[in-house]
């Protein structure tokens, strides 16, 4: 299953099982598939819309930007990078109900232990940027994958590159 | 006559540690040849094991046949099938007919008895010489339960590779691996155990969880593996007899990972990662207190303890490419022994201590190789899109590991070769299979 899926079917779970507030995030239309793997599942609460609510998971995913990718073998942040986490960080101080936990994750080109070594790099390199912008460090955890969680698996390069990367995960926060 | 198989076996076990004095100087029918990683095996019979009662008749078959398997198996010798026998063996004691197993060219014969009273089983077996017509070593008999009757043959097996080789065996062993399903993008892992061969898979956790890279303890009744269970890599050791674990203690915020025994069985040493970086860690297991042992902004993981664990070969890339260190167990000032082209990961001490196994990267392929503690003598074993992982065999001469395939539907598998690079062998799962961990001999 794609993260992004994952995501998508875990805020429907949880809209399913916690919607207090239907107005205020729209109306998306979801499944009532649960992961019951999903390791934030005790923080329900989180309800979420369309994308065009500007304060929803489903925007901050695909209006905001998820995630930040690296050059092979580095954990240092790209222009496109910084530009990403910037939105990422007025995102999170506006909608301070959020928490999140930043998944870092490499290619397969890599044996297993060095590269959850180096997930765990490029998951810090964005937290400590997020942390840099003033969002505060009690809200943001890390967690590496090394290679255990490709998105792409097409084993070149365009896949790789899609797989090299630092994904701010919406773990919880308040309804309101 | 043994005596010429003996050396022969010996000299082919010495290229393995590449003092290549090959047999070529000896000569006449029982001459192994060894040229350039071509070998002729040594040709061995083993008929179906005498029953000595009724109940034990077909157990008679599959004992033979495992003990067959595992001879076999080490590429060092080849099985004559029965249709070529002359002899049939119907009485465990009677006088060998040596011209009948030299006329179809076997070099050595196993006889095997078995008899089965309730849930016992008794195996007794002799080798013998054919080309010298004597029995090499004496009879040996061992019990157990019918259900253990595997671990039977497998012993029979390591006396009769360690009688003709001078080596300990390796197949009364087990290894403990990851058991893979689905594709890439959805893959699940879960915790087995099986014999060495592949048989008698047991699951030891579900797939709920993220698990990866379990080792054995030096004993083999516990195996030390990092799981997502809580969300985050934590270090668990399970215990294999009643499959109960627990989380080793771990620092909140970090991360841990990439754990392995020491030879005491008592410290754990592992990597840990705070805030971006990673270091390595011991732990003494019963009161849980850690010791750090490195502290560069580098990378430093996948630790293993030499044998006589007074040293921890372990993998940094503080020179900028990730490569192979060495320090003492108490940490302090490493040395660098890996000076190739390309990468090196995953080092692992062999339990003779000589050598140190490691996946190389370079230039886009994954290599398993060996190289002595000093960093010399390398010699890459395998060459595939992606090998990994290697763990070896109780007496350091064989060294399984794992094999991902490209693209979409790649899958993992696990493979053994030997230290020579002869040999390399598919090892059967019921699923896909990756980072396997080799037992010692089980007592």
């Amino acid at each position: 299953m794609k993260l992004t899926t994952k995501m998508v079917l875990l805020v429907a779970a949880l809209s399913t099982a916690a919607c207090t507030n239907p107005n205020r995030f729209g109306a998306g239309s979801f499944t009532d598939a649960f992961d019951p793997n999903a390791s934030v599942s005790t923080n329900a609460g989180i309800v979420a819309g369309s994308a065009s609510d500007p304060t929803s998971t489903a925007y901050f995913q695909q209006a905001v930007g998820d995630r930040v990718l690296f050059d092979v073998d580095q954990s240092s942040l790209t222009t496109s990078g910084r530009a990403t986490l910037d939105g990422q960080a007025t995102w999170l101080l506006t909608n301070f109900d959020y928490t999140a936990i930043v998944e870092g994750h490499a290619d397969e080109q890599g044996t297993r232990e060095y590269n959850i070594a180096l997930g765990n790099r490029r998951a810090d390199a964005a937290r400590s940027y997020l942390l840099s912008k003033g969002v505060p460090s009690s809200r943001l955890q890390i967690v590496s994958y090394g290679k255990e969680r490709p998105i792409e698996v097409c084993s070149e390069e365009a896949c790789y590159s899609k797989n090299r990367r630092a994904v701010t995960v919406l773990a919880g926060g308040l309804t309101g | 006559m043994m005596v010429r198989i003996i050396t022969a076996l010996i000299a082919l076990i010495m290229t393995a540690t590449l003092s290549v004095t090959l047999a070529q100087a000896q000569q006449g029918p029982l001459r192994i040849e060894i040229t350039e990683g071509v070998i002729e095996p040594l040709p061995f019979a083993t008929p179906s094991f005498v029953p000595e009662n009724g109940e034990s008749a077909e157990m008679g078959a599959q004992l033979a046949s495992v003990v067959a398997a595992d001879l076999q198996g080490t590429g060092l010798f080849r099985q004559i099938p029965s249709s070529a026998f002359i002899s049939t063996v119907s009485d465990f004691g009677a006088p060998v007919q040596y011209a009948d197993w030299k006329a179809i060219n076997a070099q050595a014969l196993v006889i095997g008895a078995v008899s089965v009273a309730g849930n016992n089983l008794t195996v007794k077996f002799r080798l013998y010489d054919i080309f010298s017509g004597a029995e090499l070593g004496s009879g040996l008999q061992f019990q157990g339960t019918v259900e253990g009757w595997r671990r039977m043959a497998h012993k029979v097996a390591d006396a009769v590779y360690s009688r003709i080789t001078g080596e300990s065996g390796y197949f009364d062993s087990r290894v403990v691996f990851v058991s893979e399903t689905g594709p890439k993008i959805d893959r699940k892992k879960r915790l087995a155990v099986m014999d060495y061969d592949g048989a008698g898979v047991k699951y030891l956790t579900d797939s709920s969880s993220l698990v990866l890279a379990p080792r054995f303890s030096p004993t083999g009744d516990r195996v030390l593996y990092t799981s997502y269970e809580t969300g985050f890599p934590r270090i668990y050791v399970l215990d294999v007899g009643n499959v109960k674990r627990r989380v080793l203690e771990s620092a909140q915020g970090s991360m841990s990972f990439a754990p392995r025994f020491a030879p005491n069985g008592q410290t754990v040493v592992f990597s840990q990662a705070t805030g971006s970086n990673t270091d390595i860690y011991t732990m003494d297991v019963p009161s849980g207190r850690a010791t750090r042992l490195t502290s560069a902004p580098s990378i430093e993981t996948a630790p293993s303890f030499s044998p006589d664990g007074n040293n921890i070969v372990f993998e940094s890339d503080r020179s900028g490419t990730q490569q192979l260190y060495i320090m003492s167990a108490g940490g302090g000032e490493p040395k660098r022994i890996s000076f190739g082209q390309g990468r090196y990961g995953t080092p692992v001490w062999s339990p003779r201590g000589d050598l140190i196994a490691f996946t190389k990267q370079s230039k886009g392929r994954f290599h398993i190789g060996v190289m002595r503690v000093d960093g010399s003598e390398e010699r890459l074993l395998t060459a595939s899109f992606l090998d990994e992982g290697p763990t070896w065999s109780p007496n350091g001469r064989v060294i399984m590991f794992h094999r991902e395939t490209q693209g979409a539907a790649g899958r993992s598998s696990l493979y053994s070769v030997d230290i020579t690079g002869r040999n390399l062998r598919p090892v059967r799962t019921p699923e896909g299979g990756s980072d396997p961990s080799w037992s010692p001999l089980q007592k």
